[in-house]
């Protein structure tokens, strides 16, 4: 489910720099400090752990579902257990890492919401990025064309997609606000990985960002 | 009816030389100043310890790598056994240009304390008596194990090893290692293994002491000294055992219900079935190679093995502040440790903090998997010691 996810993006239609890294991906990496620990939910074939690695020298973890990706990652010399998510976030202690990652992948989760709070518990910072369902494609295929959105980063069928839990910009804002975290940044990309102007405002994010990536922590320190 | 299956023609005082002088091993003995301290609260001494090597060692000692054998292997992991003639239990493995290279690693494999191979056990002589030891030798644990493996390092000047590797009871000193020097273990690679042998386990190894224990010439364990070799017992319980190691799809794979050099049934207790054959032939091969009481030993050595209760009954501890790097394997179809025992150790890992790695194969070869051609586990343990000496800062293999 969750590696399933990760291909959606890993799909040859997925922006890409010059230099052959996934946009989102980079995206991601310059979010993360030096040489800080982090936790990748949903790592798939591990690129992000090994750009992390590469660029900013973490001590990277990784989560993967797929019993495939976890052993590739593994004969990669990552350090990368199999695992689920929803069920075995729950089983690290508090404050192990700097960032826990999920990297498209929310949406694809049980329980989005227990997720992220594990995540900001086992870690100082969260960083979650996901599809935006608000995206304006996805509006106009469900109100003109009458099914499912079907795009080039959500692929699937509404009958066999891993994507269980679509969220649009504002509703992952709207669940940041509930649960008490703080956005520390925020950007989002439009369909040709270009990041959108940061002063525009958030209905304007919601309508032509085609995906985004949250930098969160908590905001009560002192709680765990 | 077993009998005639299993009547072989070898006395126990072959193994009881071959535990005395082992043929094509390296030996170290440490003397009344060097006594093994034992779990079981008596020190062992002298102690001898046979082992093997393969590849150099580095300049600067960095590229140790100690592999740990399992209940029924010994030190010859890779080259040819000097009792069986048979190729190492893990030429698969260890070996030029393997996972595990020797033109890039150091490779240590010793004989564990009880077992037959040439390291003190039961087959050893007490040098109070001057004969074999028998029962009067001490229940060893494998926390003794690696006690000793610890000695051996220390007469061989090694102060970290690269890596410690093993498959079941292998991966049991892996762990043990890593939880009883941890400064001294930069990786760990347990395999097929748990932190504690589980109920069902120590049943089965119970049915086999009981089986070698049953046979008239075990004398109280005194064979060695009063003749016979309970040959028939121990037959018994690799046999037993044997099944545990494999899985019923396996089993099915290999034989189903095929009949052996024969179209029909005979109507009799002979190995009509392929697999009956099979394993009448896996007993009586075992029993050539191996010292009965040494099989008592170490069974009760894994039975004893829990690392949690070492720490207070929570394994987390036993790992705690580790910079060892863990990478956990195991296999879809071992049901004597299963995936949820790999599990169990990976959570304690995480929950100590640990960098670990874990993978399970999907395989039908069940716990026998990690000695067998499994490509996955062979990609991820080269990839896993590539990284890990990555970090250490050993020379990539040119």
């Amino acid at each position: 489910m969750l590696s399933r996810a990760n291909q959606n993006l890993n799909a040859a239609s997925a922006a890409r720099t010059s230099g052959g890294a996934r946009v989102d991906l980079l995206l991601v990496s310059q979010m993360v400090e030096n040489g800080a620990k982090v936790l990748d939910v949903g790592c798939g074939d591990g690129e992000l752990l090994r750009l992390l690695g590469e660029t900013r020298g973490v001590d990277g973890r990784g989560i993967e579902l797929s019993r495939e990706g976890v052993n590739e990652c593994v004969a990669k010399g990552l350090a990368v257990i199999q695992g689920d998510a929803d069920t075995d976030l729950a089983d690290y202690p508090d404050d192990t890492f700097d960032y826990v990652i999920l990297s498209q992948t929310l949406q694809a989760t049980r329980h989005p919401r227990v997720v992220l709070e594990h995540m900001l518990r086992i870690g100082r910072h969260a960083i979650v990025s996901f599809p935006n369902f608000g995206h304006w494609q996805v509006r106009l295929q469900l109100l003109f064309a009458g099914h499912m959105p079907q795009t080039e980063i959500l692929p699937y069928s509404w009958y066999d997609t891993p994507n269980i839990h679509h969220c649009t910009i504002k509703d992952f804002r709207q669940l940041c606000g509930t649960i008490g975290v703080k956005m520390e940044k925020a950007v989002a990309l439009n369909a040709w990985g270009t990041p959108l102007r940061l002063n525009a405002p958030w209905w304007f994010w919601n309508l032509f960002g085609e995906q985004a990536v949250f930098l969160l922590s908590r905001k009560d320190r002192t709680k765990s | 009816m077993v009998e005639a299956g299993l009547s072989t023609p070898r006395d126990a005082a072959g193994a009881s030389s071959e535990a005395e002088n082992p043929r094509d091993s390296l030996v170290v003995r440490f003397g009344a100043d060097k006594p093994l301290k034992l779990d079981a609260g008596v020190e062992l001494s002298p102690l001898q310890i046979a082992y093997k090597t393969y590849g150099t060692l580095n300049a600067d000692r960095s590229n140790a790598v100690l592999v740990a054998h399992a209940l029924t292997g010994d030190h010859h992991v890779a080259s040819v056994h000097p009792v069986t003639g048979k190729n190492g239990w893990w030429e698969t493995m260890v070996g030029p240009g393997r996972p595990i290279d020797t033109e890039r690693y150091f490779i240590i494999c010793p004989n564990v304390v009880g077992g037959c191979m040439g390291t003190s056990g039961p087959a050893s002589i007490n040098p109070k008596t001057g004969k074999p030891w028998g029962l009067e030798f001490p229940v060893i644990t494998i926390r003794d194990m690696v006690r000793a493996q610890a000695m051996l390092l220390d007469h061989l000047g090694i102060a970290t090893l690269f890596a410690v590797a093993g498959g079941s009871m292998g991966g049991m000193q892996a762990l043990q290692w890593a939880a009883s020097y941890p400064e001294r273990v930069f990786a760990a690679l347990p395999i097929a293994c748990s932190t504690r042998h589980s109920a069902q386990n120590i049943a089965f190894h119970e049915v086999g002491r009981q089986a070698v224990m049953a046979d008239p010439e075990w004398k109280q364990g005194r064979y060695l000294l009063e003749g016979g070799n309970p040959r028939r017992g121990l037959a018994v319980a690799r046999m037993g055992a044997h099944i545990t190691y494999l899985s019923d799809a396996a089993l099915h794979r290999k034989f189903g219900r095929k009949f052996q050099d024969r179209a029909n049934p005979t109507f009799s207790f002979d190995a009509d079935f392929e697999v009956e054959s099979y394993l009448r032939h896996q007993g009586i091969s075992f029993v050539e190679r191996f010292d009965a009481n040494s099989y008592l030993y170490l069974t009760r050595a894994m039975d004893y093995f829990d690392i949690a209760a070492d720490c207070g009954g929570v394994l987390a501890n036993a790992f705690k502040n580790t910079q060892t790097r863990f990478c956990v394997v195991s296999f879809t179809s071992d049901w004597l440790f299963p995936t949820s025992d790999s599990r169990a150790i990976v959570h304690a890992l995480n929950a100590a903090g640990a960098r670990v790695s874990f993978a399970e194969i999907v395989t039908d070869k069940g716990h026998d998997a990690f000695l067998l051609d499994e490509p996955e586990l062979f990609a991820i343990v080269r990839g896993f010691l590539d990284g890990a000496g990555k970090a250490r800062g050993l020379k990539a293999r040119g």
